[in-house]
C-alpha cells in the first residue's frame, strides 16, 4: 500500500512551510533573553526602525498567554525573564538581510537562578500513587536493593526545523496561520486566547511537516502567536522560521529525571515491595509537565506485578528553556531506570536476568500499580520469550562474558492514547463524507511521517468496502475538520482510527448496498461524524490514581548487543533485536518504521544525545555539536512484531509510535554493565563509561 | 552566471557568493531542496554537481559556474530509488528524503550494504533509523538491473 504522501515527498514538490510564499510577506525575527532569570530595564533599538514592524507585549489583543495547561507563560515577555531564550521582541521586515542586522540592546537586573530540580520550591505537579502495604512488603522480602538513575535531556531534532506563515484577514480581525505542526487545535486556541477572536476568525492549516516526535506539539502555538501578531499589526503575511541554532537553544526538549528505586525481593526471584521517586526537571513554565509526569509515575513500576507499591512523582521548576514533549513523553525516564535496577537486582542476587522478569511480568488478571486490571492482551511475557529465544540470550551471553563485548535486554510496554479521564475530556469527533468514489476523511490528525493519512485511509478502505485509492484524506485545517485531538500520545490509530472505523461503519450501512455515486445521486451528501466514546469498563480516580490508566498498552522487548573500544571508550551497538506486541499491525511497512525509528532515536539517548546546558543556555546548539546517530551509528536491526487485538481498537490495534523508544537506553545500559561497566546514567559517553570503569 | 540546472542550460543572476541553496529555492523556484542545518551537518541540501554529491548550503553559488546541477526535480519523479523510497517506507516525514535520494543516486546502480552506510552517512534522517532506507536503495538497485 503506497504511503499517500510517498510520490510528491520522493519527487520533492510536497510543500513545507520554508517551501510557500505570499504575496507581499514579511519575515520576522524573534528577539530573546540573553539572562535565565531577571527583570527588563531597558530596550533600545540600535538601528533605523523605518520599515519595521516591532510588536512586543502591548500588542497582545487578548491575553498574553500561551493557552495550554497552566496560563504560567507569556507570549511575549512583559517585564519578568525567567530563561534564556524567552521571547520578548518580534521585528518584522521585507528584506531579510536588514531584519537580520537589526541590532537590538536589552538591559537587565539580574536574578539567581536555579538550574537544580531537587533545589526547586515550585512544584508544576505532583503524583503519589498506592498500591498494597509498602512495610508488609518490605517485611516479606529476603533482600532490598536500592539505586539511583539519571537520564538526560534529549533535542527532538526534526530536520525540518519549526516555521509559521501568518497571514492577516483584511478587515484585521481574523487570521489564517500555516505551519509546521502536530496539533492544528492546540494553535487554534492558543490563537483565539492570545488574539481575543472568536473561534471561527482563527483557522490553523497544517504544512507538511518535517518531523516532529513531540517538538511540534506545543512549541508551534508561541510561533504562530509571534507570527500572527507581526502579522496583525503589519496588515501583511508574515513568515517566522526558525533556524536550526535557534530551535535548539529557544524550544521545548526532553524532561531530564532522577529516578530512584527502593526494591524489596524473595529470594526466589519474586518482587515483594516496590518504592519509586520520580524527580523530572520542568524548566521556566509547566508546559506539558504535568501530563509527562503522569504518563512517566504509570510507567515507573514497569511491566511488572507487585502487591505492594509507592510512586512518589514530581515536576519542579528550574531556569532553563521549558521542557516538554517528546516520544515516550515521561515514559523512557522512567522505564530506563526500573530496567537498569532490574539487572541490578538480578546481579546483587545472583538471578538470572531474563528469570527475573519472566517470574515478575505482567500477566493476564494482574494489576499494576493503580490497580489496572490486565487483559488477554497483556504479553509481557510473550514477548520477552520471543526476544530471549531469537537472540539465544543465555548463549550469547556468556559467549561474551569477558570480552569487550556485553548483551542487555529490557522488557517494556507503553499506554496507548491519552491518560485516564483525557480521552473522555477531549471527546474527540470524526467525520466521514461521502464522495462519488469512495470517501473523505475530515480528522484534525496530522501527518509528520509517521503515516497517519496512509494507515487511516486503510482503515477506512477496509470497513467501507471501496478501494484505498477512493479514500482521500482532507488537510488538517481548522476551517474543514473536526477537532480529532491533538497527534500525540501513541493515540491517532486506536483512538481516531477507531472513531472513523465507527464512521465508515454507519456509511456502509447508510448505504444499503447502493455505491456512493448512486447514494450520492439519490440522497444528496452524506457526512458521518463519531465521537469518542468511553469503553464501558474502563474506570479512572484522577483524585486517587486509581484504576485504567489506559484503554490498552503495547509491549516490547529489546536485546541489544554493544562493543566498547578499548582506546577510545565509545560504545558501538551491533546487533539490535526487538519484539513489540501492537495488537493490530495495520500498515507492516509503517508499522516497522515507526519501531526502527523509535530505537533508533532511543540509541542516540542512550549514547550520543548530550544536551549541554551552561548558564541555562544549551551550548551545544547546532548539530556539528549535538550528534544524533548517522547510518554509522546505527546497528542492524531485527524487528520482529506479535498482534493480540485489543478489542476497542480498529481491527484491534493499539499504540505504536512512542513505545519503541522506551527500550534501547536500558537495554544497552544492561549490555555495558555485562560488559563490566556499573553505569547507572545516560548519555552512556566515553567519559562516563571511563569514570566508572571497574577494570 | 551560466550553469546546466538538471540537464538545461540556465542563466542565473544572484550574488557569487550567495549560497547555492538559496540561490536555487529562491531564484530558481526548486524547493526540493530543503535547509536542515546551514552548517552541511544533516546532508538535507545534498544536490550533485557533475554527479557528485555536496551540501548545497556549504556551496557559493560562482562555484558552479560551468557545472551540472542536479537538484531532486531533475530525477523528474522518474528514479527508481523515487518509487522505492515511496513504497518501502524510505521516505517518512520526506525532509530528508531529496537529499538522500540524490547522496543515493551518486552511489550507482548496485552498491553493497556498506558502500551504502558510509556514502549516507553525511545525510541524517531522524524518522526511519535508516533500515528502510537500505532496504529501498537495495531495492531500487534491483529494479535497475531488471531493467538492462
Amino acid at each position: 500500500m503506497l504511503r499517500k504522501d510517498g510520490l510528491e515527498k520522493v519527487a520533492g514538490t510536497a510543500k513545507y512551510i520554508d517551501d510557500l510564499t505570499f504575496p507581499n510577506l514579511l519575515h520576522a525575527r524573534t528577539i530573546r533573553s540573553t539572562i535565565p532569570v531577571g527583570e527588563i530595564t531597558g530596550i533600545a533599538f540600535n538601528f533605523d526602525t523605518e520599515g519595521f514592524t516591532v510588536v512586543d507585549h502591548r500588542d497582545v489583543p487578548g491575553r498574553n498567554i500561551v493557552a495550554l495547561i497552566d496560563d504560567d507563560q507569556p507570549c511575549l515577555v512583559e517585564r519578568t525573564v525567567r530563561h534564556v531564550a524567552e521571547p520578548i521582541l518580534i521585528l518584522a521586515h521585507s528584506d531579510r538581510r536588514r531584519l537580520a542586522a537589526a541590532d537590538v540592546r536589552i538591559d537587565y537586573r539580574p536574578a539567581v537562578p536555579n538550574y537544580d530540580p531537587a533545589a526547586s520550591s515550585v512544584s508544576f505537579k505532583s503524583v503519589a500513587i498506592d498500591k498494597g502495604d509498602l512495610d508488609a512488603g518490605f517485611s516479606a522480602a529476603d533482600a532490598i536493593v536500592e539505586g539511583e538513575y539519571r537520564v538526560g535531556s534529549q533535542e527532538q531534532l526534526y530536520i525540518e526545523p519549526n516555521g509559521m506563515v501568518a497571514v492577516p484577514a483584511d478587515d484585521g480581525r481574523g487570521i489564517t496561520v500555516y505551519g509546521s505542526m502536530q496539533c492544528p487545535y492546540y494553535v487554534h486556541r492558543a490563537l483565539t486566547v492570545l488574539l481575543g477572536f472568536p473561534s471561527e476568525r482563527v483557522r490553523i492549516v497544517q504544512t507538511e511537516t518535517g518531523g516532529a516526535f513531540g517538538g511540534k506539539e506545543e512549541y508551534p502555538s508561541i510561533i504562530a502567536g509571534h507570527a500572527a501578531l507581526a502579522a496583525l499589526k503589519a496588515r501583511r503575511p508574515v513568515k517566522l522560521v526558525y533556524d536550526r541554532v535557534e530551535d535548539m537553544i529557544a524550544t521545548t526538549k526532553r524532561h531530564p529525571g532522577l529516578i530512584r528505586h527502593r526494591t524489596g525481593i524473595r529470594r526466589d526471584g519474586r518482587l515483594t515491595a516496590m518504592d519509586v521517586d520520580v524527580l523530572l526537571d520542568g524548566g521556566a513554565y509547566a508546559t506539558l509537565s504535568a501530563v509527562v509526569l503522569s504518563r512517566g509515575v504509570l510507567h515507573a513500576s514497569g511491566p511488572y506485578r507487585c502487591d505492594n507499591i509507592r510512586i512518589r512523582g514530581r515536576v519542579m521548576m528550574t531556569n532553563t528553556p521549558p521542557n516538554g514533549a517528546f516520544r515516550g513523553f515521561g515514559a523512557p525516564q522512567t522505564q530506563f531506570a526500573i530496567e537498569v535496577h532490574m539487572d541490578r537486582i538480578a546481579a546483587a542476587l545472583n538471578l538470572d536476568p531474563v528469570r527475573l522478569r519472566d517470574r515478575n511480568a505482567l500477566r493476564p488478571g494482574d494489576t499494576t500499580a493503580t490497580g489496572q486490571r490486565m487483559g488477554a492482551d497483556c504479553s509481557a511475557r510473550e514477548v520477552l520469550r520471543e526476544a530471549v529465544k531469537r537472540t539465544g540470550f543465555a548463549k550469547r551471553r556468556k559467549a561474551l562474558a569477558g570480552t569487550n563485548k556485553g548483551i542487555g535486554l529490557s522488557l517494556f510496554f507503553h499506554g496507548s492514547g491519552f491518560t485516564g479521564a483525557g480521552e473522555t475530556k477531549l471527546a474527540s469527533k470524526a467525520s466521514l463524507a461521502l464522495t462519488k468514489r469512495g470517501a473523505r476523511i475530515l480528522v484534525a490528525n496530522t501527518e509528520m511521517g509517521q503515516g497517519t493519512r496512509t494507515m487511516l485511509a486503510q482503515i477506512v478502505a477496509d470497513t467501507l468496502g471501496v478501494a484505498y485509492d477512493d479514500v482521500e484524506v482532507n488537510a488538517a485545517d481548522t476551517g474543514e475538520v473536526p477537532n480529532s485531538g491533538p497527534t500525540v500520545a501513541s493515540r491517532t490509530c486506536m483512538i481516531v482510527g477507531r472513531l472513523l472505523e465507527r464512521c465508515a461503519l454507519e456509511m456502509r450501512d447508510r448505504l444499503a448496498g447502493l455505491s456512493p455515486r448512486a447514494y450520492l445521486r439519490r440522497h444528496g451528501p452524506l457526512v458521518v461524524t463519531k465521537q469518542y466514546e468511553k469503553p464501558p469498563e474502563m474506570d479512572w480516580d484522577e483524585s486517587t490514581y486509581r484504576g485504567d490508566a489506559y484503554g490498552s498498552f503495547g509491549w516490547a522487548c529489546d536485546v541489544i548487543e554493544v562493543e566498547v573500544d578499548r582506546d577510545t571508550w565509545a560504545v558501538r551497538p551491533i546487533k539490535l533485536t526487538t519484539v513489540h506486541e501492537v495488537g493490530k499491525a495495520i500498515h507492516p511497512t509503517l508499522v516497522a518504521g515507526q519501531i526502527e525509528g523509535g530505537t533508533a532515536q532511543g540509541l542516540g539517548w542512550a549514547l550520543l544525545e548530550d544536551v549541554i546546558m551552561r548558564d541555562g543556555r544549551m551550548v551545544n546548539h547546532t548539530m556539528t555539536t549535538y550528534i544524533v546517530p548517522t547510518t554509522l551509528d546505527t546497528p542492524d536491526m531485527d524487528i520482529v512484531v506479535m498482534e493480540r487485538p485489543y478489542k476497542h481498537g480498529p481491527f484491534g490495534a493499539k499504540g505504536v509510535g512512542e513505545m519503541p523508544i522506551d527500550g534501547p537506553a536500558p537495554a544497552v545500559v544492561n549490555a555495558l554493565r555485562h560488559a563490566g561497566f556499573d553505569l547507572r546514567e545516560i548519555p552512556a559517553t566515553p567519559e562516563k563509561l571511563m569514570s566508572c570503569s571497574s577494570r | 552566471m551560466q550553469f546546466t540546472l538538471n540537464g538545461k542550460r540556465v542563466r542565473v543572476d544572484a550574488h557569487p557568493m550567495a549560497r547555492l541553496l538559496d540561490v536555487l529555492r529562491e531564484s530558481c523556484g526548486l524547493t526540493g531542496t530543503k535547509e536542515g542545518c546551514g552548517e552541511g551537518e544533516c546532508g538535507a541540501c545534498t544536490v550533485l554537481i557533475d554527479r557528485a554529491p555536496v551540501n548545497a548550503c556549504l556551496v557559493p553559488f560562482a562555484q558552479v559556474a560551468k557545472a551540472h546541477v542536479t537538484t531532486i526535480e531533475g530525477l523528474r519523479g522518474r528514479h527508481p530509488l523515487q518509487r522505492a523510497f515511496a513504497e518501502l517506507g524510505g521516505a517518512q516525514c520526506g525532509i530528508c528524503t531529496p537529499g538522500m535520494i540524490l547522496a543515493a543516486v551518486a552511489l550507482g546502480p548496485r552498491p553493497s550494504t556498506s558502500a551504502i552506510k558510509t556514502g549516507l552517512a553525511g545525510n541524517i534522517c531522524r524518522c526511519t533509523g535508516y533500515s528502510a532506507i537500505y532496504r529501498s536503495v537495495q531495492r531500487a538497485g534491483a529494479h535497475a538491473r531488471v531493467r538492462r
